[in-house]
């Protein structure tokens, strides 16, 4: 409960100048950052008269230079920080509601991580129905990017699974959902929070009997094959992921691991069931515990650990327990796992092709391993059907993530061509992984971006919202 | 805004119609650089250097004619400068300079001050009021140009030399006052590079040219190297060289 003499603090006055970077450490940027509580006080940020007033008495805190909203700074490039302007830090605003015993629904704030939920929900016998490689985001992140899970092809993204939610914009307040208002929330849906900041959300969970997964691995020589099993068989399971290896070019190249899974009902755990049946994520005690002063991730680590993760996964194994989240949040395993890249950071790159152009992702994957830039695995998956946000990643067919160092030779250049090659089959890249894709491509790659930055007009007519991202994509600049 | 790879859209370059800076506008406009400003002394050298960015893709370029003898009104020149810009500067390039003739210029009081002021003045100057509008667009990247021969001075070019030294120090000590800013201030040391600036000199060991140290300097700006020697092994030479006893080093060919 908030107390009536703090509410009549300028939060402004509460802001730090703070160094933020996204997930990946690329193109830091300071910008004044400050926690807020509720959403009255995102109001008070986003209104006319404290935007106007800090515009001219030369910007103490620096909302004249625009505001954006940051979760837990899971986004790899530059979403979530507003260089010279004000980041408000949404993780105080975290409540989780009570959870509808017959439908699923939840109501959460959209600073609440997924990892809070998770462990209030799946006690109750209840899970997020899409959930990122990651439980270490918020709600409100989750919905500004739309995250895909692996089971996209089956339950689409995040927002197919948000029934409502509550939007603080220059404009005011504004509740929307699927029915009410679809074009601001849809916009929303992906929109890299530029159309307002999610301050509220209710979710649909999904009902599980149990916290494991039975999972089938395979392991394919060849990439063809591997994508061949997904294309033919695919559809029979909720979740499914390909790791490749991408990092030599002589041997190995195109190696696939394939593991798929279903939410393990109850009686498959017998006869260990019982208490573990719905037994809340262990916390990773693993971490890196500071950045070392070079990267350790370099191409011969990576054809070494490349190697080791093939030849440890059986060659075919069907129907294996595997605890819910270290199945779906792997990258939860090791905390702090980006500080392995070195101070200069890495960027990651993922990208969509239509269905019928499975090639460009061979195609890919023989230019990535032929250029000598390192790349660890390569994670491949197909997406269902696109949900209607005009700046929302995920569309049917394949997509492929890849992750390098920043500083390597020739990086830049291979991004540019892979970029070239991807929007002319039709394709996008992730914006919430993105830290490097040149503006003039961003319209081939999502041809709707005039109808996201119309309903940026409407809610943000002066452009108050905006981050280093949307600056260097000149999303805000198509506006005048 | 700079990129994850630390490319720029748009840059300011003081001293903009070097040809060493031309080759590095080049290299900047491929790799996606839309706005290019270019201030110097000289606006006709500056113009062709602008229609060659104009030609190479830039979208919006421009020129800005100062005085770098007039270190009164730094602060308006700079202004003027990040003005023309007219968006947010992701890089300023300082690489103006004069060479000088020291064995006649060190007969004439007014040469040496003009030598020390073009080199070390009014850069000093221009990179405070530069590193301040950075500090306050929370991020940004400047790039000054130093050289070796202001890191062992020799007889041949010691006003130079000695400016640049000045130079040099004062933007390692500015770079520090940088770290957390969110402002990344790079260094570069260049051995004798084949330019009109060096025209009819005898080429120094180690000698490169323009485009070589425009190469080496966006691998530097992609690396975030806080010292960029081109070529890269002056690093470890310059080691030596710089605990040569004297009568060694006078003796060295030039």
């Amino acid at each position: 409960v908030k107390r009536p003499e703090l509410a009549a603090i300028d939060h402004s006055q509460l802001s730090q100048p703070r160094l933020l970077t996204g997930w990946g450490h690329t193109a830091p940027a300071v910008s004044r950052v400050v926690a807020v509580d509720d959403a009255d006080d995102v109001i008070r940020l986003l209104s006319p008269e404290h935007s106007a007033k800090s515009a001219t008495d030369s910007s103490p805190d620096g909302v004249g230079h625009g505001v954006i909203a940051r979760g837990l700074g899971r986004s790899y490039g530059d979403a979530a920080q507003c260089a010279g302007g004000l980041t408000i830090d949404m993780s105080r605003i975290d409540p989780i509601g009570v959870i509808d015993p017959e439908t699923g629904s939840v109501e959460v704030g959209g600073g609440t991580s997924l990892d809070a939920l998770i462990r209030t929900s799946l006690p109750q016998g209840w899970f997020i129905a899409v959930s990122p490689g990651t439980r270490q985001v918020t709600v409100g992140g989750a919905i500004a990017a739309d995250v895909h899970g692996k089971n996209h092809h089956r339950d689409g993204s995040f927002c197919s699974s948000v029934t409502s939610l509550t939007l603080a914009t220059p404009t005011g307040i504004r509740t929307v959902g699927p029915e009410s208002d679809p074009e601001l929330f849809w916009a929303t849906a992906g929109g890299m929070g530029l159309t307002g900041v999610v301050v509220k959300a209710t979710l649909r969970l999904t009902r599980v009997e149990t916290a494991w997964v039975t999972v089938d691995t395979e392991r394919f020589a060849d990439l063809d094959d591997a994508m061949s099993a997904m294309e033919a068989t695919d559809h029979g399971y909720r979740f499914s992921v390909a790791w490749v290896d991408c990092s030599s070019h002589r041997r190995g190249a195109g190696r696939t691991v394939l593991t798929r899974g279903d939410y393990a009902p109850f009686d498959s755990l017998r006869p260990r069931a019982g208490r573990g049946a719905l037994a809340l994520p262990r916390v990773s005690r693993l971490r890196v515990p500071c950045s070392p002063p070079g990267r350790l991730v370099n191409r011969h680590s990576l054809r070494t650990f490349n190697a080791l993760w093939f030849h440890k996964s059986p060659r075919r194994r069907f129907g294996e327990l595997t605890p819910l989240t270290s199945f779906l949040h792997p990258l939860d395993g090791v905390a702090d796992w980006n500080r392995l890249y070195g101070p200069r950071g890495f960027v990651q790159y993922q990208f969509v092709v239509p269905p019928h152009h499975g090639d460009v992702v061979r195609q890919v994957i023989s230019m990535v391993a032929s250029s000598g830039v390192a790349s660890s695995m390569a994670v491949l998956k197909r997406f269902g059907p696109a949900d209607p946000g005009p700046l929302s990643f995920p569309i049917e067919g394949w997509t492929l993530a890849l992750d390098f160092p920043a500083g390597l030779i020739g990086l830049p250049a291979l991004l540019n061509r892979l970029d070239e090659l991807v929007a002319t089959h039709g394709g996008r890249v992730y914006l919430a992984k993105d830290a490097r894709l040149r503006p003039e491509l961003l319209g081939e790659m999502y041809p709707r971006l005039e109808d996201f930055v119309e309903v940026l007009r409407r809610v943000d007519p002066d452009g108050l919202l905006r981050s280093d991202l949307s600056l260097r994509l000149g999303i805000r600049t198509t506006m005048s | 805004m700079n990129d994850a790879f630390n490319h720029p859209q748009s840059v300011l370059v003081l001293g903009g119609s070097s040809e060493i800076a031309g080759a590095l506008v080049d290299r900047l406009v491929a790799n996606g650089c839309r706005t290019v400003i270019l201030a110097g002394r000289d606006s006709a050298a500056l113009e062709n250097a602008a229609q060659r960015a104009r030609d190479n893709g830039a979208r919006t370029v421009g020129t800005v004619v100062f005085n770098a003898l007039d270190v009164v009104h730094t602060e308006s020149a700079i202004g003027a400068c990040f003005d023309a810009v007219g968006e947010s500067v992701d890089l300023v390039l300082v690489t103006l300079g004069l060479l000088g003739h020291a064995a006649t210029d060190v007969g004439e009081a007014a040469r040496i001050v003009e030598n020390i002021t073009v080199n070390f003045v009014w850069p000093a100057a221009a990179l405070g009021s530069v590193a301040q509008r950075l500090r306050d667009q929370g991020y940004g990247r400047i790039v000054v140009f130093s050289s070796v021969a202001g890191i062992r001075i020799r007889e041949s070019n010691f006003i130079y030399g000695s400016a640049k030294s000045g130079l040099d120090g004062y933007a390692v000590g500015l770079a520090e006052t940088l770290r957390g800013s969110g402002v990344k201030l790079q260094i570069v040391r260049p051995g004798f590079v084949r330019t009109k600036m060096t025209e009819g000199l005898h080429a120094a060991p180690f000698a490169v040219d323009p485009e070589t140290v425009a190469t080496a300097v966006m691998r530097g700006i992609e690396c975030d190297q806080p010292v960029i020697w081109v070529p890269s092994t002056l690093r470890w030479i310059f080691i030596a060289l710089r605990h040569m006893p004297q009568r060694l080093w006078r003796r060295l060919p030039e």
